[in-house]
């Protein structure tokens, strides 16, 4: 059956509207649309959204499968709402060649839950020292227009300065993992309070502003376009909320944990809470909300971050650094967001899917939902309350923060192109 | 008394002074012809040292012997954090083998919170030092050492420090043992004071029970203990201090700067001491210094803590000696 008519939905959070899929496209939204050859949705009560699109994604494949897959990436972004992901460059071989970006955007094609969108190594091997073929990514298949070295900080000023240059030929962005690395040598939390007391090697808030701050001033002498990764800082946040009142063209995101946890839970020594850039503290978590409601930070990207059980169940200093979010980042941006009243659901389309979609180019994405768009669109149940359970999770590793923890919120389905991925809270 | 003894934090006054009373029960033992008690027969008890500590595991090995305690040596030198899992793996091998109290000692803050809480194993875990976090036994060894001194060894029983006032200079940062001592000093009602350039404080060292000043010479005269802490020589190129001889000009003790102490005022040292930059050989060697009753105090104070973690209710020491006289 090709059509699909999704009844009574609250389209962005609006009033309820019927939604009818056609094939590939959304073919009208309306009121008592007609029902007739259409398999149909009662969606009642439910939040419609366009499909969630995700800047930062960790897929591990090519090196890491052990961790994650592209199937098993994708899987879990369907679960999530998601019907876009850019995967990072931190694979192994990494994705600094037409051929590694052309492998993975492939294998998202194949299995169709979630276009893969890759992201290209700003350099090669993400060493820092020479610009890895950008251009030659742009041209492949998979038309690669954000570049990062993810994981690392391009830290030499001048192959930033170039960088942030080159791609201004195709209209590429360059995403900035901002840590300087001399001021986090040995860094295991964020320095502080509690990195005192528990004398763990401290990340301190300097080393992501100094560089965001030098990374904005680059881009204005060049007249280029930067986005900031993972953006954690209170201070970060005035120094891009300065950048965009100088007309600087910047764009930042911040990850659901940022949104909600602290460097408090560093107290447990708990492994699953240790993340890069870390944890922060109640201040920042706080300036990070205003600054999303705002639109100083113009979206939320997961930095979904799987590791294996063996990565993480062991002694702080010794484990990975990240977490999975591709499953709960819905839900934490509902409880932090939404549910504070700090964002409507229009302003989280905007946030999740529209913003994310414009700042990496992914046409087809981050549409309206209205006649004649592609039909990437989810569906959520936003009055559900559950406690998160891993085990049920997607994703081939399960080192999520949030185990046993209460959250809103739940996508129950999820249409990629007008294929249902997810359906009543099950992937296809 | 908890089960496990991991920071010095998790010490209220009455568990402390009763560990340092029980300490004081367990010196007398040393001045024995025989200096063994049965308290831990068949107990087990593994040393797991995953950083060389010959000091410290030797301390731990003699306070294990003389309650009788069977005694296991295991050294994962090199394995902590290349390897992640040897920890649990290390763990779940010493479970297998029905121990009853691991003495842990790991490069890794947190590694023994994580050993205790992380239901890898049910044994007692002693922390006997984790990367710059905490070193508890060690505190629990200086305060005792300044209990005797400073109020007396019959007339501190039973006594905390209330009021004595304790300062400890040097490379606060990456000392364990100046965390222990800030948590444990003020619990036992101690005024603590930190000494040491800006480079060497921790960020965040303002929530910390304490004072803290750069200058060692206005703080002298103010105190009743002064305990040196271990400045290794590589944070020199580090730019912690531009060269050792600045480092000991303004913050190294000798005999000019300990006569502005009062009278009474001890020199501490965890030891091993780096003789000419941190103190001079003359303040060392002075009676005034305690490092080598500091090393016979830590026996006494590991005997005490794990006759209270592992031992049973009755007191430790006229239990013993019934049994012994006999
Ligand atoms: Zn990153």
């Amino acid at each position: 059956m090709s059509k699909i008519l999704i009844r009574g939905a609250k389209v962005l959070g609006g009033e309820p509207q019927d939604v009818l899929i056609d094939g590939e496209t959304v073919a009208a939204v309306g009121q008592d649309l007609d029902a007739e050859d259409a398999e149909v949705v009662e969606a009642a009560g439910r939040v419609l959204l366009p499909g969630l699109v995700d800047l930062h994604t960790h897929l591990r494949e090519p090196g890491r499968e052990d961790s994650e897959t592209v199937l098993t990436g994708t899987r879990a972004a369907a679960s999530g709402g998601y019907t876009a992901v850019f995967a990072m460059a931190n694979t192994f071989p990494v994705a600094d060649t037409a051929g590694v970006v052309e492998q993975v955007w492939r294998l998202g094609r194949e299995h169709g839950y979630c276009d893969v969108q890759p992201i290209g190594a700003v350099t090669v091997g993400l060493e820092g020292r020479k610009l890895a073929e950008l251009g030659a990514m742009h041209e492949s298949a998979a038309g690669v227009t954000v570049f990062s070295d993810d994981g690392k900080c391009v830290d030499d000023a001048v192959i930033m300065r170039r960088a942030l240059e080159y791609v201004k030929a195709f209209g590429g962005v360059v995403a900035q993992h901002a840590q300087e690395p001399r001021l986090t040598e040995g860094a295991q939390m964020n320095e502080g309070v509690v990195s005192a007391e528990l004398g763990l090697g401290g990340w301190p808030a300097v080393a992501e502003e100094s560089i965001i701050a030098r990374d904005v001033l680059l881009a204005e002498h060049v007249g280029s376009r930067v986005h900031i990764c993972h953006l954690s800082t209170a201070g970060s946040v005035e120094i891009v909320r300065w950048a965009k009142s100088r007309g600087i063209d910047v764009t930042a995101e911040v990850t659901p944990h940022h949104l909600l946890l602290t460097d408090e839970l560093v107290r447990t020594y708990n492994p699953v809470y240790k993340v890069n850039p870390p944890l922060r503290t109640e201040r920042d978590v706080l300036a990070l909300r205003e600054a999303l409601a705002d639109g100083t930070i113009d979206i939320v990207a997961t930095d979904h971050a799987p590791h294996p059980h063996e990565d993480k169940d062991c002694e702080w200093a010794a484990a990975a650094m990240g977490m999975v979010g591709l499953e709960t980042a819905l839900s934490v941006v509902q409880d932090t967001m939404v549910d504070t009243g700090l964002l409507t659901w229009a302003e989280v389309a905007d946030r999740m899917s529209f913003a994310p979609a414009r700042i990496g180019r992914a046409s087809g994405h981050g549409r309206p939902v209205s006649a004649g768009e592609p039909a990437n669109l989810t569906l959520v149940d936003t009055a559900y309350r559950g406690s998160v359970d891993p085990a049920g999770f997607a994703s081939r590793s399960r080192n999520t923060p949030y185990e046993g923890r209460e959250l809103p919120g739940r996508v129950t389905h999820t249409w990629l192109r007008g294929k249902a991925t997810l359906v009543d809270g099950k992937l296809t | 008394m908890q089960r496990h003894l991991i920071s010095a934090a998790d010490l209220t006054r009455d568990d402390a002074v009763l560990i340092l009373d029980t300490a004081e029960e367990m010196a007398r033992v040393a001045d024995r012809p025989i200096k063994k008690l049965p308290t831990l027969r068949g107990r087990t008890v593994v040393n797991l040292f995953f950083e060389d500590s010959t000091r410290t595991r030797i301390s731990f090995e003699a306070a294990e012997k003389r309650l009788s305690a069977d005694v296991i040596n295991f050294t994962a030198k090199g394995s902590s954090v290349s390897k992640g899992e040897s920890l649990k793996d290390t763990a779940q091998t010493l479970e297998a083998m029905g121990v009853d109290a691991v003495v842990i000692r790991h490069g890794a803050s947190g590694a023994p919170y994580r050993l205790a809480t992380s239901g890898w194993i049910d044994a007692a875990v002693i922390n006997a030092g984790d990367g710059t976090h905490q070193h508890p036994t060690q505190a629990l060894l200086d305060a005792f050492t300044m209990r005797r001194r400073l109020i007396g060894r019959d007339a501190g029983i039973g006594q905390d420090l209330a009021g004595k006032r304790v300062t400890l200079v040097g490379d606060v940062l990456h000392s364990r043992v100046a965390r222990s001592n800030v948590d444990l000093l003020h619990t036992l009602g101690a005024e603590v004071t930190l000494v040491a350039p800006p480079t060497l404080v921790p960020v965040g060292v303002e929530t910390w029970p304490c004072e803290v000043s750069y200058d060692l010479d206005s703080t002298l005269p103010k105190s009743d203990a002064v305990m040196m802490l271990r400045v290794q020589r590589e944070r020199m190129n580090a730019a912690f201090f531009p060269t050792e001889r600045e480092y000991s000009r303004r913050y190294g003790l000798d005999g000019e700067r300990m006569a502005r102490m009062p009278e009474h005022a001890i020199v501490m040292h965890p030891g091993p001491m780096v003789r000419g930059m941190e103190i001079t050989a003359e303040v060392a060697d002075s009676d005034r210094c305690t490092v080598v009753e500091q090393v016979a105090n830590g026996v006494s104070i590991r005997m005490a803590v794990l006759y209270l973690l592992l031992g049973g209710n009755e007191p430790a020491v006229s239990h013993a000696r019934t049994t012994e006289e006999k």
